[in-house]
Protein backbone atom coordinates (compact mmCIF):
# COMPACT_ATOMS: atom_id res chain seq x y z
CA UNK A 1 0.00 0.00 0.00
CA UNK A 2 1.54 3.31 -1.05
CA UNK A 3 0.98 6.59 0.72
CA UNK A 4 -1.79 7.59 -1.68
CA UNK A 5 -3.86 4.50 -1.05
CA UNK A 6 -3.08 4.66 2.65
CA UNK A 7 -4.57 8.13 2.72
CA UNK A 8 -7.56 7.32 0.54
CA UNK A 9 -8.47 4.20 2.54
CA UNK A 10 -8.21 6.22 5.73
CA UNK A 11 -10.28 9.00 4.20
CA UNK A 12 -13.01 6.57 3.22
CA UNK A 13 -12.98 4.98 6.67
CA UNK A 14 -12.78 8.35 8.36
CA UNK A 15 -15.97 9.43 6.63
CA UNK A 16 -18.02 6.28 7.02
CA UNK A 17 -16.98 5.58 10.61
CA UNK A 18 -17.18 9.32 11.23
CA UNK A 19 -20.96 8.92 11.20
CA UNK A 20 -20.60 6.43 14.02
CA UNK A 21 -18.27 8.78 15.90
CA UNK A 22 -20.81 11.58 15.66
CA UNK A 23 -23.41 9.18 17.03
CA UNK A 24 -21.17 8.31 19.95
CA UNK A 25 -20.46 12.00 20.49
CA UNK A 26 -24.19 12.73 20.68
CA UNK A 27 -24.84 10.27 23.46
CA UNK A 28 -21.61 10.38 25.46
CA UNK A 29 -20.84 14.06 25.25
CA UNK A 30 -24.02 15.92 24.36
CA UNK A 31 -26.46 13.89 26.45
CA UNK A 32 -23.95 12.56 28.99
CA UNK A 33 -25.66 9.23 28.29
CA UNK A 34 -23.01 6.50 27.95
CA UNK A 35 -24.82 4.33 25.42
CA UNK A 36 -22.95 1.09 24.84
CA UNK A 37 -25.61 -0.19 22.45
CA UNK A 38 -23.45 0.93 19.52
CA UNK A 39 -21.85 -2.50 19.19
CA UNK A 40 -25.33 -3.86 18.49
CA UNK A 41 -26.79 -1.08 16.35
CA UNK A 42 -23.85 -1.03 13.94
CA UNK A 43 -24.43 -4.64 12.79
CA UNK A 44 -28.20 -4.01 12.98
CA UNK A 45 -27.80 -1.41 10.23
CA UNK A 46 -25.67 -3.83 8.23
CA UNK A 47 -28.16 -6.65 8.70
CA UNK A 48 -31.22 -4.61 7.69
CA UNK A 49 -29.53 -3.18 4.61
CA UNK A 50 -28.11 -6.56 3.51
CA UNK A 51 -31.32 -8.51 3.97
CA UNK A 52 -33.40 -5.92 2.14
CA UNK A 53 -30.92 -5.70 -0.72
CA UNK A 54 -30.81 -9.48 -1.09
CA UNK A 55 -34.62 -9.44 -1.13
CA UNK A 56 -34.46 -7.07 -4.08
CA UNK A 57 -35.10 -3.70 -2.46
CA UNK A 58 -33.62 -0.52 -3.84
CA UNK A 59 -30.22 -0.25 -2.08
CA UNK A 60 -30.71 3.44 -1.30
CA UNK A 61 -34.01 2.69 0.38
CA UNK A 62 -32.43 -0.27 2.16
CA UNK A 63 -29.77 2.09 3.51
CA UNK A 64 -32.43 4.53 4.68
CA UNK A 65 -34.32 1.67 6.31
CA UNK A 66 -31.14 0.76 8.17
CA UNK A 67 -30.97 4.34 9.44
CA UNK A 68 -34.59 3.99 10.53
CA UNK A 69 -33.89 0.73 12.36
CA UNK A 70 -31.15 2.54 14.29
CA UNK A 71 -33.57 5.32 15.20
CA UNK A 72 -35.92 2.68 16.60
CA UNK A 73 -33.20 0.88 18.54
CA UNK A 74 -32.00 4.16 20.04
CA UNK A 75 -35.53 5.07 20.97
CA UNK A 76 -35.87 1.81 22.90
CA UNK A 77 -32.59 2.41 24.73
CA UNK A 78 -33.83 5.89 25.64
CA UNK A 79 -37.18 4.53 26.82
CA UNK A 80 -35.50 1.94 29.05
CA UNK A 81 -33.71 4.79 30.74
CA UNK A 82 -36.37 7.52 30.87
CA UNK A 83 -39.52 5.48 31.42
CA UNK A 84 -38.24 2.48 33.38
CA UNK A 85 -35.43 4.38 35.12
CA UNK A 86 -32.82 1.79 34.16
CA UNK A 87 -29.37 3.36 34.22
CA UNK A 88 -28.04 4.63 30.90
CA UNK A 89 -25.10 2.25 31.02
CA UNK A 90 -27.28 -0.78 31.65
CA UNK A 91 -29.90 0.29 29.07
CA UNK A 92 -27.21 0.36 26.39
CA UNK A 93 -25.71 -2.95 27.46
CA UNK A 94 -29.14 -4.61 27.46
CA UNK A 95 -29.80 -3.31 23.95
CA UNK A 96 -26.42 -4.53 22.76
CA UNK A 97 -27.05 -8.01 24.10
CA UNK A 98 -30.61 -8.15 22.81
CA UNK A 99 -29.60 -6.90 19.38
CA UNK A 100 -27.13 -9.74 18.98
CA UNK A 101 -30.02 -12.19 18.91
CA UNK A 102 -32.16 -9.84 16.84
CA UNK A 103 -29.40 -9.47 14.24
CA UNK A 104 -29.01 -13.24 13.97
CA UNK A 105 -32.77 -13.57 13.43
CA UNK A 106 -32.86 -10.80 10.82
CA UNK A 107 -30.03 -12.35 8.83
CA UNK A 108 -31.18 -15.91 9.45
CA UNK A 109 -27.61 -16.71 10.40
CA UNK A 110 -24.33 -15.06 11.22
CA UNK A 111 -23.56 -13.71 7.79
CA UNK A 112 -25.25 -12.38 4.62
CA UNK A 113 -23.05 -12.05 1.52
CA UNK A 114 -23.80 -9.25 -0.96
CA UNK A 115 -21.31 -10.17 -3.64
CA UNK A 116 -23.79 -10.76 -6.43
CA UNK A 117 -26.23 -8.05 -5.41
CA UNK A 118 -26.39 -4.42 -6.45
CA UNK A 119 -25.37 -2.29 -3.46
CA UNK A 120 -25.66 1.48 -3.14
CA UNK A 121 -22.05 1.76 -4.29
CA UNK A 122 -22.77 -0.35 -7.39
CA UNK A 123 -25.91 1.62 -8.12
CA UNK A 124 -24.08 4.96 -7.95
CA UNK A 125 -21.46 3.59 -10.33
CA UNK A 126 -24.20 2.43 -12.71
CA UNK A 127 -26.01 5.76 -12.59
CA UNK A 128 -22.83 7.70 -13.25
CA UNK A 129 -21.71 5.17 -15.83
CA UNK A 130 -18.31 4.73 -14.23
CA UNK A 131 -16.48 1.77 -12.71
CA UNK A 132 -16.62 1.38 -8.96
CA UNK A 133 -13.49 1.87 -6.91
CA UNK A 134 -12.02 3.75 -4.00
CA UNK A 135 -12.58 7.21 -5.53
CA UNK A 136 -16.23 6.47 -6.11
CA UNK A 137 -16.67 5.01 -2.62
CA UNK A 138 -15.17 8.14 -1.12
CA UNK A 139 -17.35 10.39 -3.25
CA UNK A 140 -20.51 8.50 -2.30
CA UNK A 141 -19.87 8.38 1.45
CA UNK A 142 -18.80 12.01 1.30
CA UNK A 143 -22.20 12.85 -0.15
CA UNK A 144 -24.04 10.83 2.49
CA UNK A 145 -21.95 12.34 5.29
CA UNK A 146 -22.49 15.84 3.89
CA UNK A 147 -26.25 15.37 3.83
CA UNK A 148 -26.52 13.93 7.33
CA UNK A 149 -23.98 16.20 8.98
CA UNK A 150 -25.50 19.32 7.41
CA UNK A 151 -28.92 18.22 8.65
CA UNK A 152 -27.63 17.48 12.11
CA UNK A 153 -25.68 20.73 12.27
CA UNK A 154 -28.86 22.59 11.46
CA UNK A 155 -30.98 20.57 13.90
CA UNK A 156 -28.60 21.08 16.81
CA UNK A 157 -28.89 24.83 16.36
CA UNK A 158 -32.68 24.90 16.38
CA UNK A 159 -34.70 25.57 19.50
CA UNK A 160 -35.24 21.85 20.14
CA UNK A 161 -31.64 21.04 19.26
CA UNK A 162 -30.30 23.63 21.66
CA UNK A 163 -32.36 22.30 24.55
CA UNK A 164 -31.09 18.82 23.64
CA UNK A 165 -27.50 20.06 23.84
CA UNK A 166 -28.15 21.65 27.21
CA UNK A 167 -29.63 18.42 28.60
CA UNK A 168 -26.32 16.66 29.17
CA UNK A 169 -24.87 19.89 30.50
CA UNK A 170 -27.44 20.89 33.11
CA UNK A 171 -30.54 18.74 33.21
CA UNK A 172 -32.07 20.54 36.19
CA UNK A 173 -31.84 23.87 34.40
CA UNK A 174 -33.36 22.52 31.20
CA UNK A 175 -36.37 21.23 33.12
CA UNK A 176 -36.60 24.51 35.01
CA UNK A 177 -36.77 26.31 31.67
CA UNK A 178 -39.65 24.17 30.50
CA UNK A 179 -38.16 21.57 28.19
CA UNK A 180 -38.71 17.86 28.72
CA UNK A 181 -35.32 16.29 29.31
CA UNK A 182 -36.87 12.85 28.77
CA UNK A 183 -37.96 13.84 25.30
CA UNK A 184 -34.51 15.25 24.57
CA UNK A 185 -32.86 12.02 25.66
CA UNK A 186 -35.18 10.03 23.40
CA UNK A 187 -34.49 12.23 20.38
CA UNK A 188 -30.75 12.22 21.02
CA UNK A 189 -30.49 8.44 21.51
CA UNK A 190 -32.56 7.84 18.39
CA UNK A 191 -30.45 10.09 16.15
CA UNK A 192 -27.24 8.71 17.61
CA UNK A 193 -28.16 5.09 16.94
CA UNK A 194 -29.61 6.02 13.55
CA UNK A 195 -26.22 7.36 12.48
CA UNK A 196 -24.46 4.29 13.84
CA UNK A 197 -26.79 1.96 11.93
CA UNK A 198 -26.33 4.06 8.80
CA UNK A 199 -22.57 3.59 9.12
CA UNK A 200 -23.12 -0.15 9.54
CA UNK A 201 -25.27 -0.27 6.39
CA UNK A 202 -22.64 1.53 4.32
CA UNK A 203 -19.77 -0.59 5.63
CA UNK A 204 -21.64 -3.83 4.94
CA UNK A 205 -22.41 -2.77 1.38
CA UNK A 206 -18.87 -1.64 0.71
CA UNK A 207 -17.23 -4.79 2.08
CA UNK A 208 -19.78 -7.01 0.34
CA UNK A 209 -21.25 -8.77 3.34
CA UNK A 210 -22.97 -8.21 6.65
CA UNK A 211 -21.69 -10.09 9.66
CA UNK A 212 -23.12 -10.43 13.15
CA UNK A 213 -19.67 -9.81 14.63
CA UNK A 214 -18.92 -6.63 12.71
CA UNK A 215 -19.92 -4.41 15.60
CA UNK A 216 -17.36 -5.69 18.05
CA UNK A 217 -15.16 -2.86 19.29
CA UNK A 218 -17.12 -0.13 17.53
CA UNK A 219 -17.87 1.73 20.76
CA UNK A 220 -14.17 1.81 21.59
CA UNK A 221 -13.36 3.13 18.14
CA UNK A 222 -16.05 5.81 18.40
CA UNK A 223 -14.82 6.96 21.79
CA UNK A 224 -11.21 6.96 20.68
CA UNK A 225 -12.13 9.05 17.63
CA UNK A 226 -14.13 11.51 19.75
CA UNK A 227 -11.23 11.94 22.14
CA UNK A 228 -8.69 12.34 19.32
CA UNK A 229 -10.94 14.83 17.53
CA UNK A 230 -11.43 16.90 20.67
CA UNK A 231 -7.77 16.68 21.67
CA UNK A 232 -6.32 17.58 18.28
CA UNK A 233 -8.81 20.13 16.96
CA UNK A 234 -10.10 21.63 20.24
CA UNK A 235 -13.46 22.54 18.70
CA UNK A 236 -15.85 24.89 20.49
CA UNK A 237 -18.85 25.57 18.31
CA UNK A 238 -21.19 22.79 17.29
CA UNK A 239 -20.26 22.88 13.60
CA UNK A 240 -16.56 22.52 14.33
CA UNK A 241 -17.33 19.81 16.87
CA UNK A 242 -19.07 17.71 14.21
CA UNK A 243 -16.16 18.25 11.81
CA UNK A 244 -13.71 17.37 14.59
CA UNK A 245 -15.53 14.04 15.00
CA UNK A 246 -14.89 13.31 11.32
CA UNK A 247 -11.29 14.53 11.59
CA UNK A 248 -10.69 12.47 14.71
CA UNK A 249 -12.01 9.35 13.01
CA UNK A 250 -9.77 9.97 9.98
CA UNK A 251 -6.69 10.36 12.19
CA UNK A 252 -7.61 7.26 14.15
CA UNK A 253 -8.06 5.13 11.04
CA UNK A 254 -4.88 6.55 9.52
CA UNK A 255 -2.99 5.60 12.65
CA UNK A 256 -4.43 2.08 12.60
CA UNK A 257 -3.69 1.63 8.91
CA UNK A 258 -0.12 2.81 9.36
CA UNK A 259 0.30 0.40 12.27
CA UNK A 260 -0.98 -2.46 10.12
CA UNK A 261 1.37 -1.44 7.34
CA UNK A 262 4.28 -1.50 9.72
CA UNK A 263 3.51 -5.16 10.29
CA UNK A 264 1.50 -5.07 13.48
CA UNK A 265 -0.79 -8.05 13.88
CA UNK A 266 -4.54 -7.24 13.74
CA UNK A 267 -4.76 -8.68 17.24
CA UNK A 268 -2.50 -5.88 18.52
CA UNK A 269 -4.82 -3.13 17.29
CA UNK A 270 -6.83 -2.94 20.50
CA UNK A 271 -3.67 -2.32 22.50
CA UNK A 272 -2.60 0.31 19.99
CA UNK A 273 -5.98 2.01 20.26
CA UNK A 274 -5.71 2.10 24.04
CA UNK A 275 -2.20 3.55 23.91
CA UNK A 276 -3.28 6.15 21.35
CA UNK A 277 -6.16 7.32 23.55
CA UNK A 278 -3.91 7.50 26.61
CA UNK A 279 -1.37 9.57 24.68
CA UNK A 280 -3.97 12.03 23.38
CA UNK A 281 -5.54 12.37 26.82
CA UNK A 282 -2.16 12.84 28.48
CA UNK A 283 -0.89 15.56 26.12
CA UNK A 284 -2.62 18.50 27.84
CA UNK A 285 -1.44 17.18 31.19
CA UNK A 286 2.14 16.79 30.04
CA UNK A 287 2.07 20.22 28.43
CA UNK A 288 0.90 21.81 31.66
CA UNK A 289 3.46 19.81 33.64
CA UNK A 290 6.26 21.13 31.46
CA UNK A 291 5.05 24.71 31.84
CA UNK A 292 4.59 24.15 35.56
CA UNK A 293 0.91 25.12 35.42
CA UNK A 294 -1.67 24.07 37.94
CA UNK A 295 -3.60 20.94 37.10
CA UNK A 296 -7.08 20.24 38.48
CA UNK A 297 -7.50 16.93 40.32
CA UNK A 298 -8.50 13.90 38.26
CA UNK A 299 -12.14 13.72 37.23
CA UNK A 300 -14.03 10.47 37.77
CA UNK A 301 -16.71 10.95 35.14
CA UNK B 1 -47.61 48.26 49.39
CA UNK B 2 -48.88 46.80 52.62
CA UNK B 3 -49.67 43.20 53.31
CA UNK B 4 -52.53 44.05 55.61
CA UNK B 5 -54.87 45.71 53.15
CA UNK B 6 -57.44 43.84 51.20
CA UNK B 7 -55.94 43.05 47.82
CA UNK B 8 -56.37 40.94 44.76
CA UNK B 9 -56.23 37.20 45.42
CA UNK B 10 -52.68 36.00 45.83
CA UNK B 11 -50.56 35.31 42.80
CA UNK B 12 -49.13 32.30 44.63
CA UNK B 13 -51.11 30.34 47.18
CA UNK B 14 -49.90 27.43 49.27
CA UNK B 15 -52.50 25.58 51.32
CA UNK B 16 -51.70 22.85 53.82
CA UNK B 17 -48.40 22.06 52.18
CA UNK B 18 -46.40 19.33 53.87
CA UNK B 19 -43.35 17.43 52.70
CA UNK B 20 -41.91 14.36 54.33
CA UNK B 21 -38.64 12.86 53.16
CA UNK B 22 -37.69 9.22 53.72
CA UNK B 23 -41.12 8.46 55.14
CA UNK B 24 -41.30 5.42 57.34
CA UNK B 25 -37.56 5.10 57.77
CA UNK B 26 -35.38 6.04 60.69
CA UNK B 27 -34.28 9.10 58.67
CA UNK B 28 -37.81 10.46 58.25
CA UNK B 29 -37.79 14.27 58.06
CA UNK B 30 -40.79 16.57 58.08
CA UNK B 31 -39.20 19.19 55.88
CA UNK B 32 -42.45 21.14 55.57
CA UNK B 33 -45.04 20.79 58.26
CA UNK B 34 -48.20 22.60 57.20
CA UNK B 35 -47.42 25.70 55.19
CA UNK B 36 -50.16 28.20 54.39
CA UNK B 37 -48.89 31.15 52.46
CA UNK B 38 -50.40 33.73 50.17
CA UNK B 39 -48.03 35.78 48.04
CA UNK B 40 -49.52 38.87 46.42
CA UNK B 41 -48.61 40.39 43.13
CA UNK B 42 -45.42 42.46 43.38
CA UNK B 43 -44.56 41.09 46.81
CA UNK B 44 -40.83 40.79 47.35
CA UNK B 45 -40.52 38.38 50.25
CA UNK B 46 -37.30 37.62 52.05
CA UNK B 47 -37.14 34.30 53.89
CA UNK B 48 -34.81 33.54 56.76
CA UNK B 49 -34.50 30.49 58.99
CA UNK B 50 -31.85 28.16 60.30
CA UNK B 51 -30.28 25.35 58.29
CA UNK B 52 -32.78 22.63 57.58
CA UNK B 53 -35.78 24.88 58.31
CA UNK B 54 -37.34 23.90 54.99
CA UNK B 55 -36.69 27.04 52.93
CA UNK B 56 -35.28 25.28 49.88
CA UNK B 57 -37.93 22.58 50.14
CA UNK B 58 -40.58 25.29 50.03
CA UNK B 59 -39.09 26.78 46.86
CA UNK B 60 -38.76 23.31 45.34
CA UNK B 61 -42.45 22.70 45.95
CA UNK B 62 -43.32 26.00 44.27
CA UNK B 63 -41.06 25.15 41.31
CA UNK B 64 -42.49 21.63 41.08
CA UNK B 65 -39.24 19.73 41.61
CA UNK B 66 -41.41 17.39 43.69
CA UNK B 67 -45.09 17.50 44.69
CA UNK B 68 -46.29 18.19 48.25
CA UNK B 69 -47.84 15.44 50.36
CA UNK B 70 -51.44 14.58 49.58
CA UNK B 71 -53.86 17.29 50.65
CA UNK B 72 -51.52 20.17 49.93
CA UNK B 73 -52.34 22.69 47.21
CA UNK B 74 -50.16 24.97 45.15
CA UNK B 75 -51.89 27.60 43.03
CA UNK B 76 -49.97 30.00 40.84
CA UNK B 77 -51.72 32.81 38.99
CA UNK B 78 -55.08 31.13 39.61
CA UNK B 79 -53.95 27.81 38.14
CA UNK B 80 -53.76 24.75 40.34
CA UNK B 81 -50.27 23.47 39.60
CA UNK B 82 -50.01 21.04 42.52
CA UNK B 83 -49.40 18.03 40.31
CA UNK B 84 -47.94 19.76 37.29
CA UNK B 85 -44.46 18.54 36.43
CA UNK B 86 -41.61 20.96 36.83
CA UNK B 87 -40.99 21.47 33.12
CA UNK B 88 -44.67 22.14 32.52
CA UNK B 89 -44.85 24.98 35.01
CA UNK B 90 -41.64 26.66 33.91
CA UNK B 91 -43.57 29.62 32.54
CA UNK B 92 -44.64 30.48 36.06
CA UNK B 93 -41.38 30.10 37.90
CA UNK B 94 -37.94 31.63 37.36
CA UNK B 95 -35.15 30.47 39.64
CA UNK B 96 -31.63 31.29 40.68
CA UNK B 97 -29.82 28.78 42.88
CA UNK B 98 -27.01 29.11 45.34
CA UNK B 99 -24.40 27.66 42.97
CA UNK B 100 -23.79 29.69 39.81
CA UNK B 101 -23.30 26.38 37.94
CA UNK B 102 -26.88 25.36 38.67
CA UNK B 103 -28.55 28.09 36.67
CA UNK B 104 -26.47 27.98 33.50
CA UNK B 105 -25.16 25.41 31.01
CA UNK B 106 -21.38 25.58 31.01
CA UNK B 107 -20.64 24.17 27.57
CA UNK B 108 -23.01 26.53 25.79
CA UNK B 109 -22.27 30.16 24.98
CA UNK B 110 -23.87 33.13 26.70
CA UNK B 111 -26.26 33.69 23.82
CA UNK B 112 -27.20 30.01 23.66
CA UNK B 113 -27.99 30.04 27.38
CA UNK B 114 -30.11 33.16 26.99
CA UNK B 115 -31.91 31.68 24.03
CA UNK B 116 -32.87 28.66 26.14
CA UNK B 117 -34.15 31.00 28.83
CA UNK B 118 -36.03 33.22 26.40
CA UNK B 119 -38.20 30.25 25.42
CA UNK B 120 -39.06 29.40 29.02
CA UNK B 121 -42.36 27.58 29.09
CA UNK B 122 -42.98 27.98 25.36
CA UNK B 123 -43.05 25.10 22.95
CA UNK B 124 -39.71 24.75 21.21
CA UNK B 125 -39.68 24.21 17.49
CA UNK B 126 -37.41 23.75 14.53
CA UNK B 127 -36.59 27.42 14.15
CA UNK B 128 -32.96 28.41 14.58
CA UNK B 129 -32.55 29.19 18.25
CA UNK B 130 -30.60 32.39 17.68
CA UNK B 131 -31.28 35.12 15.19
CA UNK B 132 -30.33 38.76 14.85
CA UNK B 133 -33.41 40.04 16.59
CA UNK B 134 -32.89 37.77 19.59
CA UNK B 135 -29.22 38.66 19.74
CA UNK B 136 -30.18 42.32 19.99
CA UNK B 137 -32.58 41.50 22.79
CA UNK B 138 -29.84 39.60 24.66
CA UNK B 139 -27.43 42.51 24.30
CA UNK B 140 -29.95 44.87 25.81
CA UNK B 141 -30.78 42.53 28.68
CA UNK B 142 -27.08 42.04 29.47
CA UNK B 143 -26.20 45.73 29.15
CA UNK B 144 -28.42 46.39 32.16
CA UNK B 145 -25.94 44.41 34.29
CA UNK B 146 -23.09 46.76 33.45
CA UNK B 147 -20.62 43.86 33.42
CA UNK B 148 -19.70 44.02 29.73
CA UNK B 149 -21.23 40.59 29.05
CA UNK B 150 -23.15 42.04 26.09
CA UNK B 151 -19.90 42.07 24.10
CA UNK B 152 -19.14 38.44 24.88
CA UNK B 153 -22.22 36.67 23.54
CA UNK B 154 -20.14 33.83 22.09
CA UNK B 155 -18.12 33.14 25.22
CA UNK B 156 -18.72 29.68 26.72
CA UNK B 157 -20.39 30.16 30.08
CA UNK B 158 -17.98 27.75 31.76
CA UNK B 159 -15.22 30.34 31.42
CA UNK B 160 -17.07 33.11 33.28
CA UNK B 161 -16.43 33.93 36.93
CA UNK B 162 -18.96 32.88 39.57
CA UNK B 163 -20.33 36.41 39.86
CA UNK B 164 -20.67 36.87 36.11
CA UNK B 165 -22.34 33.51 35.86
CA UNK B 166 -24.76 34.32 38.65
CA UNK B 167 -25.63 37.65 37.04
CA UNK B 168 -26.28 35.78 33.79
CA UNK B 169 -28.43 33.24 35.69
CA UNK B 170 -30.42 36.17 37.06
CA UNK B 171 -31.05 37.53 33.58
CA UNK B 172 -31.97 34.02 32.42
CA UNK B 173 -34.46 33.65 35.27
CA UNK B 174 -36.18 36.93 34.47
CA UNK B 175 -35.85 37.49 30.69
CA UNK B 176 -39.13 35.79 29.87
CA UNK B 177 -41.04 37.34 32.78
CA UNK B 178 -42.11 34.32 34.85
CA UNK B 179 -44.98 34.87 37.27
CA UNK B 180 -42.72 34.48 40.26
CA UNK B 181 -38.97 34.69 40.81
CA UNK B 182 -37.34 32.37 43.36
CA UNK B 183 -33.89 33.27 44.67
CA UNK B 184 -32.38 30.59 46.94
CA UNK B 185 -29.35 32.05 48.74
CA UNK B 186 -28.22 33.15 45.33
CA UNK B 187 -25.44 35.40 46.59
CA UNK B 188 -24.13 33.05 49.27
CA UNK B 189 -21.12 31.76 47.34
CA UNK B 190 -19.98 35.14 46.00
CA UNK B 191 -17.33 37.41 47.50
CA UNK B 192 -18.82 40.32 49.52
CA UNK B 193 -18.43 42.91 46.76
CA UNK B 194 -19.81 40.70 43.98
CA UNK B 195 -22.58 39.55 46.31
CA UNK B 196 -23.57 43.17 46.84
CA UNK B 197 -23.55 43.79 43.08
CA UNK B 198 -25.67 40.74 42.29
CA UNK B 199 -28.05 41.60 45.13
CA UNK B 200 -28.55 45.13 43.85
CA UNK B 201 -29.00 43.83 40.30
CA UNK B 202 -31.68 41.46 41.59
CA UNK B 203 -33.44 44.27 43.39
CA UNK B 204 -33.23 46.50 40.33
CA UNK B 205 -34.56 43.86 37.95
CA UNK B 206 -37.42 42.97 40.31
CA UNK B 207 -38.32 46.66 40.54
CA UNK B 208 -37.92 47.37 36.82
CA UNK B 209 -39.83 44.35 35.62
CA UNK B 210 -42.42 44.71 38.39
CA UNK B 211 -41.84 41.11 39.44
CA UNK B 212 -43.11 39.07 42.35
CA UNK B 213 -40.15 37.49 44.14
CA UNK B 214 -39.11 35.29 47.04
CA UNK B 215 -35.53 35.49 48.25
CA UNK B 216 -33.96 33.13 50.78
CA UNK B 217 -30.99 34.52 52.68
CA UNK B 218 -29.06 33.88 55.89
CA UNK B 219 -28.16 37.53 56.22
CA UNK B 220 -30.65 39.23 58.56
CA UNK B 221 -29.65 42.71 57.51
CA UNK B 222 -30.30 41.88 53.88
CA UNK B 223 -33.56 40.22 54.83
CA UNK B 224 -34.64 43.41 56.60
CA UNK B 225 -33.48 45.96 54.07
CA UNK B 226 -34.74 44.30 50.89
CA UNK B 227 -38.29 43.48 49.91
CA UNK B 228 -41.63 44.37 51.41
CA UNK B 229 -42.26 41.31 53.53
CA UNK B 230 -40.19 39.02 55.71
CA UNK B 231 -40.89 35.41 56.58
CA UNK B 232 -39.08 33.36 59.16
CA UNK B 233 -39.18 29.58 58.97
CA UNK B 234 -38.44 27.05 61.65
CA UNK B 235 -38.76 23.26 61.52
CA UNK B 236 -40.89 23.27 58.42
CA UNK B 237 -43.24 26.02 59.54
CA UNK B 238 -43.64 29.70 58.96
CA UNK B 239 -43.26 31.20 62.42
CA UNK B 240 -43.03 34.89 61.57
CA UNK B 241 -44.57 36.85 58.73
CA UNK B 242 -43.81 40.56 58.88
CA UNK B 243 -45.22 43.25 56.64
CA UNK B 244 -43.47 46.25 55.22
CA UNK B 245 -44.16 48.70 58.02
CA UNK B 246 -42.82 46.51 60.82
CA UNK B 247 -39.94 45.52 58.66
CA UNK B 248 -38.77 49.12 58.42
CA UNK B 249 -38.72 49.66 62.16
CA UNK B 250 -37.26 46.28 63.05
CA UNK B 251 -33.57 45.78 63.89
CA UNK B 252 -31.55 42.61 63.60
CA UNK B 253 -31.69 42.30 67.38
CA UNK B 254 -35.51 42.45 67.30
CA UNK B 255 -35.47 39.75 64.70
CA UNK B 256 -33.30 37.50 66.83
CA UNK B 257 -35.65 38.04 69.77
CA UNK B 258 -38.69 37.39 67.63
CA UNK B 259 -37.05 34.21 66.42
CA UNK B 260 -36.28 32.99 69.91
CA UNK B 261 -39.78 33.73 71.08
CA UNK B 262 -41.49 32.23 68.07
CA UNK B 263 -39.34 29.12 68.01
CA UNK B 264 -39.93 28.57 71.70
CA UNK B 265 -43.65 28.97 71.54
CA UNK B 266 -44.39 27.21 68.34
CA UNK B 267 -45.84 24.20 70.10
CA UNK B 268 -48.63 26.16 71.68
CA UNK B 269 -49.04 28.73 68.99
CA UNK B 270 -48.62 27.92 65.33
CA UNK B 271 -47.21 31.21 64.25
CA UNK B 272 -46.75 34.69 65.46
CA UNK B 273 -47.91 37.15 62.92
CA UNK B 274 -46.60 40.60 63.44
CA UNK B 275 -49.04 42.22 61.13
CA UNK B 276 -49.13 45.85 60.11
CA UNK B 277 -50.97 47.62 62.92
N1 LIG C 1 -34.19 15.43 48.76
C1 LIG C 1 -34.18 15.27 50.09
N2 LIG C 1 -34.14 14.03 50.64
C2 LIG C 1 -34.15 13.85 51.96
N3 LIG C 1 -34.18 14.85 52.85
C3 LIG C 1 -34.22 16.11 52.39
C4 LIG C 1 -34.21 16.38 50.99
N4 LIG C 1 -34.26 17.72 50.81
C5 LIG C 1 -34.28 18.26 52.04
N5 LIG C 1 -34.27 17.30 52.99
C6 LIG C 1 -34.32 17.53 54.42
O1 LIG C 1 -35.38 18.41 54.67
C7 LIG C 1 -35.03 19.37 55.64
C8 LIG C 1 -35.20 20.76 55.07
O2 LIG C 1 -34.22 20.97 54.08
P1 LIG C 1 -34.08 22.31 53.26
O3 LIG C 1 -33.06 22.08 52.22
O4 LIG C 1 -35.41 22.74 52.80
O5 LIG C 1 -33.55 23.31 54.36
P2 LIG C 1 -33.13 24.84 54.18
O6 LIG C 1 -34.03 25.63 55.04
O7 LIG C 1 -33.07 25.21 52.77
O8 LIG C 1 -31.69 24.81 54.83
P3 LIG C 1 -30.35 25.59 54.40
O9 LIG C 1 -30.41 26.91 55.06
O10 LIG C 1 -29.28 24.74 55.01
O11 LIG C 1 -30.28 25.64 52.94
C9 LIG C 1 -33.61 19.05 56.06
O12 LIG C 1 -33.65 18.31 57.25
C10 LIG C 1 -33.09 18.21 54.94
O13 LIG C 1 -32.15 17.29 55.40
MG1 LIG D 1 -31.51 25.73 51.39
Amino acid sequence: MDVGSLLSVSLYEGLVFGLLTIGVYLTFRVLAFPDLGVDGTFPLGGAIAAVLIVAGANPFLATLAAFGSGLGAGLITGLLNTKLRISALLSGILMMVALYSVNLRIMGGGNVPLLRDVTSFDLVAQILGVRGGMALSIAFVLLVVAIFVTGLNWFLRTEIGLSLRATGDNEQMVRGLGASTDRNVLIGCAISNGLVALAGALVAQNQGFSDVGMGIGMIVMGLAAVIIGEGVFRPRRITTILLACLGGTFLYRLFINVALRLGMAPGDLKLITAILVVVVLAIPFIRKKIRGEWMPPAARM
Amino acid sequence: MKTGEARKPGILQLRGVRKVFARGTIDEVKALDGIDLVVYERDFITIIGSNGAGKSTLLNIVAGVYPPERGGRVVIGGVNVTNLKEYKRAAYVGRVWQQPEAGTARNLSIEENLSLALLRGQSRGLKLAINRQRRQLFREALAVLGLGLEDRLNTPVGTLSGGQRQALALVMATISRPTILLLDEHIATLDPKTAQTVLQLSDMIIEREKMTAIMVTHNMEIALSYGNRLIMMHKGRIIVDIGEKDKKTLSVADLVTAFGRAAGEQFNDDSILLSDS
